[in-house]
Order: structure tokens, then sequence, then C-alpha cells
């Protein structure tokens, strides 16, 4: 039986995979401060930082390119990593994800809205984004609940909500020209065009996202005991449930509003982070923040590498990867139990 | 003493519970049964404010139910649904969160939290399967598991939703020892069952449903022998004695 005060060799077993993605984040940062078209020596990366944004071509690259484009992968990995397992335990659903159940394309049609607006960059910018994935949350679960739909029909469901988002960020491309060019990133996803102007506003909600989350893991966990089971032991469940999701639509919209529709993310990591760590939300949730940082780093890398000097987007490489993980899943899926 | 009084209840504008009259007494065993469809799952639900309909009165040791919040009634009475999720935590994880109903946000759990819940492993002899993934359980221990989650809530009143289906006859008997026992601690335990024979060796009090009304509450061989037993399920009851007791049997 686990005792009040654990052993140090439990407690090391315990934190042994948070060093590891940590690691794992902290090596990716740093390759990908280090590499790109133009090679930064460790030497002359320190170099660099401590010489401020203007004083070398090196330190430009660094400041002005490397850092945003890194803090960027950072953000978003872990604001769409953390969306996902959010997700995933409120509905009690393992194939849903923010991509997958329409919640990125809301945040991408606000996006086109904007763009089409003349507001590119800024909080009008995430806020809209948060927007839309808000609404496009609400829109699939409460399709899923009027029709008491099963798990996979959430997931139906989402998909017919993303299609027809989809359709009206496309007319609006179609319709004005001008959002089509500030708008084409985020058709893939990918991190080239990233800024500050639009990294700030995210990267602050998506950090105090992270944040509420980390405090609400054992509300989290009531929820995928069922509702009734979570009504019993004294949770309100729709409120709680509502707020839940409202701060996955947030850590997905703020990531959509400067990374773009970024799919696979919220699905990959919170599945590898389960198989590594257990599924208890106060360890799955940081870790999955960590985790999903690392990763999207490295992706992000690795199509920056893979044909240089082109660059494949982002969100290419992560569709590469996604898609046939997500027809793992549902293989494996098949006739596995999640209830008595 | 659970006491419900005039007490109806409906889903979608579609009542079920016609105006129920009955006590579930204190410290006892108390089986609710019926045919599928009477209405027991609701009754047991209305206890727990899980029906969004009700008109009636619920009292809860002279308490109104609807005078207590949603946390009171969570330290008061404990539930133990029929269909369980099985979530991927460890069995010590699950009865933790039977302590929930005593935290405030941000929910940190305490020493006495984790004292109260090694106390609920080892009166349920579960100890050895604290660390272990509820999915890896079988269909009993995670009844048990389920069990010690409620008893770790350390309310007056557990109720239980047809504990015994999917449970082998060994598990069954050993639940319901369980259950006596629970009422040896001083709580009042209110299931529901289906199986005549186990309503005869367990209860102390039953209650017999038909189509949302009471139609016979007493002691078990009292309400088993009532011709509205035969009537309502359309069976008869036949009782024999040994030994060991007095036993039942169903003749159609």
């Amino acid at each position: 039986m686990p005792n009040l005060r654990p052993s140090s060799t439990t407690t090391k077993r315990r934190a042994l995979p948070f060093f590891l993605a940590s690691l794992f984040l902290f090596a990716s940062a740093l390759a990908s401060l280090c590499l790109g078209a133009a090679g930064l020596s460790l030497q002359k990366l320190w170099a660099a930082l401590l010489s401020g944004p203007d004083a070398s071509a090196a330190a430009r690259i660094l400041w002005y390119a490397r850092i945003p484009r890194t803090a960027a992968c950072i953000l978003a990995g872990a604001g769409l990593a953390v969306s996902g397992a959010v997700i995933q335990k409120v509905l009690n659903n393992s194939l849903a994800s923010p991509s997958i159940i329409g919640i990125n394309a809301g945040a991408g049609l606000a996006v086109a809205v904007c763009c089409a607006l003349g507001v590119y960059a800024g909080w009008l910018v995430a806020g809209a984004a948060f927007a839309g994935a808000l609404c496009a949350t609400f829109l699939v679960v409460i399709t899923a609940r009027k029709s008491r739909a099963s798990r996979t029909t959430v997931v139906l469901a989402g998909v017919a909500v993303t299609a027809c988002l989809n359709a009206v960020t496309e007319t609006i491309r179609t319709m004005v020209p001008d959002a089509a060019l500030a708008s084409q990133d985020f058709r893939v996803g990918g991190f080239h065009a990233v800024n500050q102007a639009r990294l700030l506003p995210a990267g602050i909600l998506i950090l105090l996202a992270i944040a509420a989350v980390c405090t609400l893991t054992n509300e989290l966990e009531l929820l995928s005991l069922g509702d009734d089971t979570a009504h019993s032991l004294g949770m309100r469940v729709a409120p709680t449930r509502n707020l839940l999701l409202t701060l996955a639509a947030l850590l997905a919209g703020a990531s959509v509003s400067f990374a773009g529709l970024l799919g696979f993310v919220g699905l990959i990591v919170p599945h590898i982070a389960r198989k590594l760590i257990g599924g208890e939300s106060g360890r799955l949730i940081p870790f999955c923040a960590i985790a999903g940082a690392g990763f999207v780093t490295l992706c992000d890398l690795i199509s920056r590498l893979i044909f240089a000097p082109y660059e494949l987007p982002t969100g290419i490489l992560l569709s590469f990867l996604g898609g046939p993980f997500f027809v793992w899943l549902l293989i494996k899926k098949r006739g596995s139990h999640s209830s008595d | 003493m659970i006491e419900l009084k005039g007490l109806y209840a409906s889903y979608d504008g579609a009542e079920i519970l016609h105006g129920i009259d009955a006590r579930f007494p204190k410290g006892k065993i108390s089986v609710l049964c019926g045919p599928n469809g009477c209405g027991k799952s609701t009754t047991v639900k209305a206890l727990l404010r899980l029906v969004p309909e009700v008109k009636g009165t619920i009292l809860i040791e002279g308490t109104p139910l609807g005078s207590l919040s949603q946390s009171e009634l969570a330290r008061r009475v404990a539930y133990v649904p029929q269909s369980r999720n099985v979530p991927d935590i460890t069995v010590y994880r699950l009865v933790m969160h039977g302590r929930f109903p005593y935290l405030s946000y941000p929910r940190r759990y305490r020493k006495e939290d984790h004292a109260h819940v090694r106390e609920a492993l080892k009166w349920l002899e579960l100890e050895d399967l604290a660390d272990r993934k509820l999915e890896s359980l079988s269909g009993g221990q995670r009844q048990k598991a389920y069990m010690a989650m409620a008893l770790a809530q350390d309310t007056d009143v557990i109720v239980l939703d047809e504990p015994t289906n999917f449970l082998d006859i060994r598990n069954q008997y050993e639940l319901l020892a369980r259950a006596r026992a629970m009422t040896e601690l001083g709580k009042t335990v209110v299931m529901i069952l289906h199986d005549f024979e186990l309503i005869l060796h367990c209860a102390d009090h039953v209650v017999l449903l038909g189509e949302g009304l009471v139609r016979a509450s007493g002691g078990a061989r009292e309400v088993l022998e009532s011709s509205e037993m035969q009537r309502t399920f359309g069976v008869t009851p036949c009782f024999y004695e040994t030994p060991d007791g007095v036993h039942c049997y169903v003749k159609p």
C-alpha cells in the first residue's frame, strides 16, 4: 500500500519520467536554437545571448528568429497537449483531441475572420481564436449530448463541425484575398512566420490556463469516473465540465492563433504520456505540458532540417505522424472497454 | 432513518415515480426490489439528487434533502452506481476520491484523508491491490474498490445500485457480508437486488415497487410471501428450511 511518506526509491521512480521529459525538452529547445539555415555553435549561442539582439548577425538570428520560434513551439506544444488531455478526460473519450473534434477549426475560422477585417496580431486575434474554439467546443458537446451520442459519435460530430467551419474559412479566404494571404499559414500549421506580437498575448493565456488546469486535476479525474459518481462525491458536474472545456478551448485557441491548425499534438502526446506515467491527472497534466512542448519543438526542428534549404510546415510532419497514430488507436480500441 | 414522502420523479416529462412513501431504517440493510422499469434506480437516484424533476419530501435523519448543499449531501450519502467507469488510475487513487467532499478548492488531500483511505482499504482487504490499476482488476475486485471509496466517504448512508450484477456467486455473498458489516459500523445500507434468495439472505427491510408505486414493504419474508409479490412479478416464491435457515426458490 502507498505510504503517506513515499520512500526515496518510490519518489525517484515517480520523478524519473519528469526528469527525462524535461531533459528531452531542454535538448530539443537547445537544438532548435542552434540548428537551422545558419548554424550557431554553443559558444556563438552563449555570446549572442549575452550580447543582446543587435550586436551581430548571429545575435539577430537568435533574438529575432530562433528564440521566438522556439518559444512558440514550446507554448503551442504545451497548450495543445494539455488541451487534448483535458478534452479526453472530460469527454471520457481517448479519440478526442482539439483538432479532431473541431476546436482548432473554430479557432482557425475566428483568425480568418480577424485577418479579413485587417487585424493580424495582438490580443484581439488571441481572444477571437479562443472565442472560436469555445463556440466549436460547445457546439460539438451540445450536439453529442442532445443526441445522447456514443463516444464514437462525439468524434463524428466533431468531424462534421470541422468540415462546416473549414468550409466557412475557405469561403472567407476566397472572398477576401488579403485574408487568404495573411492566414494561409493556418491551413497546415507551422512556425516560420511567428512573431512576438502574436506570441505574447497567446503565450500569457496558455501559461495561465495550464496553471488553472493544474489546480483542477482532482475534478478532472472525478469526471472520468462518470457523471453520477462525480455528482455523488459532491462535485457540481455541469459547471465543472464547462469550466474545464473552456480552459481546453482557451489552450487550443491561443495555440492556434499563432501556430495555425496544428493537428494531432493533443492526441499523440496524452496517449504516450499515459503509457509512460499512467492516467492520474495530477501527474498527467504537467507531464503532457513538458512532453508536448518538447515534441512540437523537435517536430519543428525536423521539418526545418529534413529538406533543407526548403522548409516543410510542421503541421505536415505532424499529420504524417498523427494520421497513422489515429488509425492505430481505432484498431486498438476495438473491443476495449472503459466501463464495467 | 431515511423517509420518502409522496415522492414523484420524472425524466423528460415522463413520470416514473407516482407518489412513493417508504422508509429505510437506520443501521439496517434495506432492499428495493421490483420488475425492470418500476423505478428502483430512479428512487435511489432521487436520494442523491440525480433526478432533475422531483416532487415530494425526502428526509435524511429528519433533515430535508433540499436543505443540504451538494457537499453536505455527499458527506451523508455515498453511492456505488450500477455501471462504473474504469478510469486509468490506481485503486488507492480511486478510494482517495471518496474524500473529495471534505476538501475545498484547490482540494489537496490531507494526512487525515490518507488515514481514512488506508482504513477503508484495510477494511475491504484491498491493501495488496492498492497500487494496481483498476483496469487490471476483476469485476469483484473493482466492486470492492468502489465500495472502499464509498466507505472512505465516511457517510451514514451507503446506496448500492444492483451491486451483485456481473459478480459470481461467491463474490455476491461476499459483497452482502460486507454490506452487513457496514451496518455493524452503524451505517444505513440501501440497495437494489433482484434475486429473492439473496434478498431473504441479507435484507432487514424490503420495499417492493411496481409501476412507480410501493406495492409492499416490511420484513424480507413478509414481503416475499405477500400476494403483491406474486402479482407484481408474476411468479411464485417458494420457501424451504434447512439447518442454515430459510431459503427461497421461484416457481414460474
